[in-house]
């Protein structure tokens, strides 16, 4: 049985709109484990060729995108195998995070060329155009092989080359031992091996965090404006706009949707959402505006809470701390130069602390810019560990790697539980080097005679 | 040596169906298999008197390559007997690892080794045995170019007229031994090279290299004092490395090893006299085993090393000589005497053999079929060290393959050929035909992917079936084997669905090993996976079990213990073999596949794999080449 694959079908570009496609025998049910129809109908039940509404849903059942699925069943499909295509409306990010959710239900990432070349080997493209399709595989493998050493820094490709040394080491000695054991004797070695996967588990973890760090650094951060009506919430994103694209009155919810836009930072990108004002409304448009407001929040890793300093925090700024509670959130201060003392930082703290986990307070004016500076550094602080420019190098960017790190960490999960359950060296040899192969391949390098070479020019081996 | 044979007349000696050239560990397999398999054969070799000889290391096995002698056995080989009948001392290796790399080693008294073999091949139906060097294998040509092996001709200008041959020619083709400055022209013991052969071979096409081993000296027991040693005894009780040997026909009194170390002043005379080494003074032209390293060249490239280890191991019941293991060397005999002295017992030592390193002519690779035919010359089969491998495992595995598959290819029958899935014997021989080895290839458990399923225990479960295809194994055994899985399998199946709760009687008996109570019910299966608790302990818990045989109760018990490794395993087995199971046209022109890197075409053209699976094992094809070639190949269909 083929595995079943995906990837991102259209080129990555900033319009917010992208293709998803899986294509194998369990593309269909791979669907299934992340899609929700509203009448909670499932693809596997419904009729090829036809295209469905819903929501991209992530494993604890909270929605990620809105999306049209394409169903297309084997034969009648450009790879003659079942194909699902899922249009996503929600930009880069959403685009990989959907993507990351179909490697997890199931699917692997597609080799460059893959799709083409199953459409090729099942028969769907005749045999004029084999050799097109070989010079596309020979050719996008190789730039792939580039464009992947590319992608490495010269500081993520030395620390996986040296946790492949640590490892090989190790391997190579309990090999050694197995193959001459009156040579080489596994006695103390215990305690020696859990030292090294200890500490060669937490660097893939820290890689693994790295992984989200470097996911705000390529695709951004996703932002969302909040605040009662009329605190100015359009205007502070008119500010970091810098145009008047949102329009600004004082009249409260005039803001009737969600505004849109994508701005540079000191390099952060961010997306930024402007809401409605959350607050109950009779009015019909408005209704779908704080809906989209609520969704929105939902998906945003940053949240801006505007507050009008002028004003008392009121009953309502509370009620919205719920959706907040678990969100990396910046208090903004508004309108700080009038100086009407209302609100002070103190009184933000007092009353949202405890309501909301990850929060910073910043006063802030529209109108002088005073604040932006400091908006920056914060939000270095809370993605970066504030340390975006001296760590940049070591950033997992892509998804491939990410899933490589992942299925290394896997493999020495694996060989942590066999030493607590005392099993013997042979046993554990076999995902320690299950590990190793893992990181080879994010280098692009093989296995092949890397362990008997180092068996040899480690260990003195043999009568 | 090389004398001029132009005018040799040749006569007819005999006609039969296959010449085995080269009497060594696989020579006498490839012999006997084919003679077992109903077809007339002649064994040749320089010395009657070498059948099945021991030039260099005393032992049969260890590790891994007691996972070869168990493979073979299983298939049908004769070495496990052999060795049964003829050990002095066993030794399970690796016992505090786990069941996968448990190894079987024995030390074999060389004479009776031998003479066993002899008397073996001297009474196999269909088998003869002739004293001659093989000079020139006869080939016939059809329309089309493609050779045919039909008679070999020996140095007396006899002609044996065969269908097919296999060259099993050891260390001897163009052999020299070296030793310090002085240099000889000789097979390994002072035995006589074979010097013809190589340049007829080449004549056909066939190319050759050179490789180099060597052994360490052997020295008169009575000069060596043993109490200044750690003595190392044998097992109690021996496992026989036969499926047929009964283990209590073979319960005897061992003859014990000795340990002893070298020392900073064994490696300063190394030191001081390395420039007389021919290895460092680059007279030695072959390349030698990095795992089977001379004293000098552990000395040289480990040299934080302090010491290095020596067994000293007995050559037999009917010498005093005694085998000094780990100090091999190529040092002028001089120099060998002084660093031998400074070892610990060896101080008033006296040489009987000195050391020597042996140079010879063997295989270059990309020239084996994975049958082991040569891919020049229809019909001709070789096997052993002339293939680039070293040990007499290894030798003796490859000689029961050739074997059978000249008597395959006879009968029109598909060869035999063992996955890396299957056996370690697969990997060796999968090594040998895709590598670009550069040194003698020695088996290693690190080169077998799937170690866990190829144990040393189960090798009659996994091969039996095809020795019993091969004919070398009887209906009844194989019925046997058969018999056994059925029972292994309805035991597992049992002890998963027997059920104990937690009772207070049950919770009493599990207190004695000091494990948990039960608060659901659980399997004996699930109990036996608990580290304090085993099969035989879990009895009292399990009424119902019937008495086994010992063999059935260890796969049960490893079956069910390692169930979860043993299925990840099966798992990458599965995916391994869909690439296995792609054949490649043996027709196929890599001319003709468009866009393969211009190094990839090199390789396939050179090794020609039989699958895709073997193809991506060459070196040198990157994982594009290989879609490249499967969109070529499925565009021929």
């Amino acid at each position: 049985m083929k595995e079943t694959i995906v990837s991102i079908a259209t080129a990555l570009s900033s319009s917010g709109i992208g293709i998803i496609r899986i294509s194998g025998e369990e593309a269909v049910e791979i669907a299934d484990r992340i899609f929700r129809k509203p009448n909670g109908k499932k693809l596997s039940e419904v009729s090829s060729h036809t295209v469905h509404y819903g929501h991209i849903v992530d494993e604890d059942g909270t929605v990620v995108d809105e999306v049209i699925v394409i169903l297309m069943k084997a034969p009648h499909s450009f790879t003659k195998e079942d194909v699902v295509e899922i249009d996503c409306h929600g930009g880069i990010f959403l685009l990989k995070q959907v993507l990351n959710l179909c490697v997890k239900a199931g699917a692997r990432l597609a080799e460059p060329g893959e799709f083409t070349k199953r459409a090729f080997l099942n028969g769907r493209i005749d045999l004029s155009e084999a050799e097109a399709v070989m010079d596309l595989i020979s050719s996008s493998n190789e730039a792939a092989r580039r464009n992947s050493i590319g992608q490495l820094s010269g500081r993520l490709h030395r620390k996986i080359i040296s946790l492949r040394e640590k490892l090989i080491y190790e391997i190579a000695f309990i090999e050694s031992a197995i193959d001459d054991p009156e040579h080489y004797d596994t006695g103390d070695f215990i305690n020696r091996l859990t030292d090294v996967v200890d500490s060669c588990e937490k660097e893939l973890k820290k890689l693994l965090l790295s992984f989200e760090n470097g996911k705000y650094l390529v695709s951004g951060i996703n932002c969302t404006i909040v605040g009662k009506p009329n605190v100015g919430k359009s205007s502070f994103m008119n500010l970091l706009l810098g145009e008047d694209r949102a329009i600004v009155t004082a009249v409260a919810g005039t803001t009737r949707d969600t505004l849109e836009e994508t701005i540079s930072l000191d390099g952060i990108t961010l997306h930024l959402v402007d809401t409605a004002g959350i607050h109950e409304t009779e009015d019909e448009v408005e209704k779908i505006g704080v809906k989209r407001a609520k969704e929105s929040i939902e998906r945003a890793e940053l949240v801006f809470f505007v507050l009008d300093s002028s004003d008392k925090i009121s009953a309502e700024d509370l009620e919205l701390t719920p959706l907040l509670s678990s969100k990396k959130v910046i208090v903004l201060l508004n309108k700080s130069d009038l100086n009407l003392g209302g609100t002070t930082e103190e009184d933000v703290e007092k009353a949202f602390s405890g309501r909301i986990e990850n929060m910073r307070i910043l006063s802030f004016s529209a109108k002088t810019s005073q604040g932006l500076t400091e908006l920056t550094d914060v939000i270095k602080d809370l993605f970066y560990h504030g340390e975006l420019n001296a760590d940049e190098e070591l950033y997992l960017t892509s998804i491939r790697h990410k899933t490589l790190v992942e299925n290394a960490d896997m493999a020495l999960l694996h060989v942590k539980e066999s030493l607590q359950m005392n099993m013997p060296e042979d046993f554990y040899a076999i995902d320690l080097m299950q590990c190793y192969s893992s990181l080879g391949e994010i280098i692009g390098e093989e296995v092949d005679d890397d362990l008997v070479d180092e068996i040899f020019s480690k260990f003195c081996m043999g009568k | 040596m090389k004398e001029n044979n132009s005018d040799l007349q040749y006569h007819i000696a005999d006609s039969v169906d296959v010449c085995v050239i080269g009497a060594g560990h696989a020579g006498c397999e490839a012999a006997l298999a084919c003679a077992r398999l109903g077809f007339s054969t002649v064994m040749f070799t320089v010395s009657v008197e070498s059948i099945a000889l021991m030039p260099c290391n005393p032992n049969i096995g260890g590790t891994s390559k007691g996972h070869l002698v168990r493979e073979l056995d299983a298939l049908g080989g004769e070495m496990g007997r052999n060795i049964d009948k003829t050990f002095l001392q066993s030794k399970m290796l690796n016992v505090s690892k786990g069941p996968a790399v448990h190894s079987l080693r024995a030390q074999a008294d060389k004479m009776e080794y031998s003479k066993a073999m002899r008397k073996t091949l001297e009474n196999q139906e269909n088998l003869t045995i002739k004293q001659g060097e093989v000079c020139r294998i006869l080939t016939k040509e059809d329309a089309d170019g493609k050779k045919t092996v039909c008679g070999v001709v020996i140095g007396t200008g006899m002609v044996y007229e065969c269908r097919a041959a296999i060259i099993c020619s050891g260390t001897y083709l163009n052999a020299r031994c070296l030793c310090g400055e002085s240099i000889t022209y000789t097979g390994p013991n002072g035995l006589m090279a074979a010097t013809h052969l190589t340049a007829e071979l080449q004549k056909d096409g066939i190319e050759l290299r050179r490789f180099k081993t060597g052994t360490p000296a052997r020295m008169d027991k009575r000069t060596v004092d043993f109490s200044k040693m750690e003595e190392q005894v044998g097992d109690t009780p021996i496992v026989p490395f036969s499926f047929s040997t009964n283990p209590d026909d073979i319960q005897k009194e061992q003859v014990s090893c000795y340990l002893t170390y070298t020392n900073e002043r064994t490696h300063e005379i190394i030191r001081a006299n390395l420039d007389r080494s021919p290895i460092y003074a680059g007279i030695i032209e072959g390349t030698g085993p990095r795992y089977c390293p001379s004293i000098e060249d552990k000395v040289v490239k480990f040299a934080d090393k302090e010491r290095h280890q020596v067994f000293i191991e007995p050559e037999g019941l009917y010498t005093n000589e005694v085998y000094i293991g780990g100090m091999s060397s190529s040092l002028p005999e001089d120099v060998q005497l002084a660093m031998y002295r400074t070892v610990p017992g060896l101080e008033n030592c006296k040489i009987v053999r000195n050391a020597y390193a042996i140079e010879y002519d063997c295989l270059a690779p990309g020239q084996l079929k994975p049958s082991l035919e040569i891919k020049q010359v229809e019909n001709l089969f070789s096997a052993g060290q002339f293939n680039g491998s070293s040990g007499y495992e290894e030798a003796a595995a490859q000689g029961l393959i050739a074997g059978i598959n000249a008597a395959n290819k006879l009968k029109g029958k598909e060869p035999l050929i063992l996955q890396r899935s299957d056996a370690y014997i697969g990997v060796l021989i999968d090594d040998l035909v895709t590598k670009d080895n550069r040194e003698p290839y020695r088996m290693m458990t690190s080169r077998a992917e799937y170690r866990l399923i190829l144990r040393q225990d189960n090798a009659d479960l996994r091969l039996r079936k095809f020795g019993y295809e091969a004919g070398l194994v009887s209906e009844e055994v194989y019925q046997q084997t058969l018999e056994k899985q059925r029972m292994i399998d309805e035991e597992v199946e049992r002890l998963k669905t027997t059920f104990v709760g937690g009772s207070k009687a049950v919770t009493e008996i599990l207190a004695k090993r000091e494990s948990a109570p039960l608060k659901t019910a659980a399997s004996i299966a699930d109990l036996m996976c608990r580290q304090e608790l085993d099969y035989e302990f879990l009895k009292e818990l399990d009424p119902e079990r019937p008495e086994l045989p010992k063999d059935v109760v260890e796969q049960v018990c490893i079956n069910i213990k390692y169930e979860g490794y043993i299925a990840r395993q099966l798992q990458q087995v599965k995916s391994f073999k869909k690439n296995e199971n792609h054949l490649i046209p043996e027709d196929l022109d890599y001319d003709d596949v468009p866009s393969l890197r211009l190094e990839a075409r090199q390789k396939l053209k050179q090794f020609k794999p039989i699958s895709i699976g073997q193809a991506s094992r060459i070196s040198g094809v990157s994982p594009a080449d290989i879609s490249v070639l499967l969109i070529f190949l499925s565009s021929r269909k």
